[in-house]
């Protein structure tokens, strides 16, 4: 059980910035997700907290106590790799028994705990095998039996659904939240899938090119996104944006989420309809404007289908529409 | 996809491998059936006619005290060399993998031995160590050590083992970095997470998944201790003193082309050659049935 706390974190490889400063309060037992774009330094914000990159400002504690310049394994944590990084030449027993075994547990007792964890994640049948004679997702189970049967203070995971196919992905995403729960352990969970980050999450951490732009609960970062990158990456299909001179508005851009325009004869703005995606509840309509924005209207599946060609008007309510100065932040 | 391209005739792929074939012939097959011929006769004294003795030289050589001691000296020299020349270059090669900046300096030095050819090693360090003159002799002297390998027979193995353990550094060098290199890191930063210390960690996760490259070094090292040291100890100690540097194959050629008996001298190649085809031969099953992790 533990907290831990960023505060005002940077890093530098060189002369090169990749993180600018980042502070967030975790709290014992909450699953916080870090995702953003690629190369936007999720994972070295993740390895700092590992221990694997060194700070080059700020600090990190858990549980209170200062960790900037503690190794690894003295800090009590426990990761999950993209890659899994299992070792090759050990069984999967002996991969979650790794741990255990340096940390001097007692035989019958390492036994005991793996057995455990391997009946939580099904990989009983396994436990003599090598991990090249599992599939991508039992590796992936393995990956996180090394990581819980150490009952670490913290979990951290870079990325560990991405290299699963989309169907195994959810599963595993379902069964990855059920197991948190149920262990209560305070997790960091890093992913550039906004889809991941929203059902997984307490509280997620936008992350833009090295700098956190928000810091909230899923559903308040989607209704109330500070900035117009926030606004832009999390929903899907994304958010659009209408050039605020356009509809009467001052300099910047407005937001308007696809499900909060309704297409009518005559609108705020018209635009042409272009191609059409039915997905059975719903339609996705994307349209666009005289100025070549491209817009997307998401409706019921019931209302019609607008022809390819036609030309429709917009129209949203003004309570539904996110103001964004030049620099993207958000007016209110 | 496998990409193959197939001949029409037998004529152009024979001409192809024409020149391989002809170069082996004459350096190889046909030296080594000459031995093998040679072994089985004794040349009288003049070199005039020779006697046919089927297993003679053989047998003679097997129950030959100086030939078995020879036999010995050769196993101690060639582990010497090969534990001193693959240890220090394990050890070099983990201080360079951990190694970021300047890694590239680091490594063109290390390889500049491996160039001197180890007639010229031999004798770089028979000038350090000359009884007289060199410079290491004189500085053991001031720490009132008496350095003589002419006379002294375990000075003349300790010498002739680190020159030539030292000209295989590089080579096991860099076949050990690029060993290191190939372990994913995160494999080794996930068993730091998982507690393990730095040497917890080479001795659990980097020396087993090094074995592969291990092996290949010890083989093809072994070899190189069995012949081609010759030149290292034929410049520094010519098999001496009183044969304690005498290996296999400085015994063909002193046996052979010093003491004329090109019987025995034979005899004793046919030996070197099915000692050096019983170690390929375990090499090639072995990295056959080697795990690709
Ligand atoms: N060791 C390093 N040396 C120099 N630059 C680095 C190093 N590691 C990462 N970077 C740079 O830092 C930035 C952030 O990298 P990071 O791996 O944290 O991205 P990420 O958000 O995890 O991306 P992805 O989703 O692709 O994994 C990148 O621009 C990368 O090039
Ligand atoms: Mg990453």
């Amino acid at each position: 059980m533990a907290t831990l706390k960023l505060d005002n974190v940077k890093k530098s490889f060189g002369k090169t910035d990749v993180i600018h400063g980042v502070s967030v309060d975790v709290e014992d037992g909450e699953f916080i997700v870090i995702v953003g774009p690629s190369g936007c330094g999720k994972s070295t914000l993740l390895r700092m907290v590992a221990g694997l990159e060194t700070v080059t400002s700020g600090e990190v504690r858990i549980n209170g106590k200062r960790v900037n310049d503690v190794e690894p394994m003295d800090r009590d944590i426990a990761m999950v790799f993209q890659n899994y990084a299992l070792y090759p030449h050990m069984s999967v027993f002996d991969n979650m028994a790794y741990g255990l075994k340096i940390a001097k547990v007692p035989k019958p007792e390492i036994a005991e705990r793996v057995q455990t964890a391997a009946k939580l994640l099904q990989l009983e049948p396994y436990l003599q095998r090598k991990p090249r004679e599992l599939s991508g997702g039992q590796r992936q189970r393995v990956a996180m039996g090394r990581a819980i049967v150490r009952k670490p203070a913290v979990f951290l995971f870079d990325e560990p659904l991405s290299n699963l196919d989309a169907k195994l992905r959810v599963q595993m995403r379902l069964e990855i939240k059920a197991l948190q729960r149920e262990l209560g352990v305070t997790s960091l969970y890093v992913t550039h899938d906004q889809v991941e980050a929203m059902t997984l999450a307490d509280r997620m951490i936008v992350m833009n090119a090295g700098v956190a732009d928000q810091i909230g609960a899923p559903l308040d970062v989607y209704a109330n996104p500070e900035t117009e990158f926030v606004a832009g990456f999390i929903g899907s299909p994304p958010t659009n944006f209408i050039d605020a001179a356009l509809v009467g508005g001052q300099s910047g851009r407005i937001g308007v989420r696809p499900e909060h325009i309704a297409l009518s004869d005559t609108g705020l703005l018209t635009a042409t309809v272009g191609y059409s995606e039915a997905l059975g509840a719903e339609t996705l309509v994307h349209l666009r404007t005289g100025d070549g924005a491209q817009i997307t209207v998401r409706q019921d599946a019931a209302l019609p289908i607008p022809g390819e060609g036609e030309t429709r008007g917009l129209s949203w309510t003004d309570e539904n529409v996110m103001r964004f100065d030049a620099s993207g932040l958000r007016q209110h | 996809m496998e990409k193959r391209v197939t001949f029409k005739g037998i004529w152009l792929p024979l001409l192809l491998v024409l020149p391989q074939i002809l170069i082996t012939a004459v350096f190889f097959f046909y030296p080594a059936g000459q031995a093998i011929w040679q072994s089985l006769f004794i040349p009288d004294p003049f070199g005039l006619s020779m006697q046919w003795v089927g297993l003679g030289n053989f047998e003679f050589l097997l129950s030959d005290r100086f030939y078995r001691a020879s036999f010995l000296t050769t196993a101690i020299f060639s582990i010497l060399v090969t534990v001193v020349s693959m240890g220090v270059a394990l050890y070099l090669a983990v201080l360079a993998d951990r190694l970021i900046k300047g890694s590239g300096t680091y490594r063109t030095l290390l390889i500049w031995p491996y160039a001197v050819a180890p007639a010229v090693a031999g004798v770089l360090w028979l000038f350090m160590f000359n009884t007289r003159v060199g410079v290491v002799t004189w500085y053991l002297g001031i720490l009132g050590y008496d350095w003589n390998h002419v006379l002294n027979e375990g000075e003349a193995m300790g010498l002739v083992v680190v020159a030539s353990a030292w000209g295989r550094i590089s080579y096991n060098f860099l076949f050990f970095l690029a060993g290191l290199q190939a372990i994913p890191k995160s494999v080794v930063e996930a068993a730091a997470i998982d507690g393990a210390r730095f040497w917890t960690r080479f001795r659990t996760i980097v020396w087993p998944l090094l074995s592969p490259t291990t092996f290949f070094l010890l083989v093809v090292n072994i070899i190189y201790a069995f012949f081609e040291t010759f030149g290292v100890i034929h410049t520094i100690t010519s098999g001496g003193p009183q044969q304690a540097t005498t290996i296999l194959v400085y015994k063909v050629y002193s046996d052979g082309f010093v003491g004329q008996d090109l019987g025995s001298s034979a005899a004793q190649s046919v030996i070197l050659l099915v000692i050096v085809s019983i170690l390929t031969v375990v090499q090639f099953k072995y990295i056959e049935r080697r795990v690709h992790y």
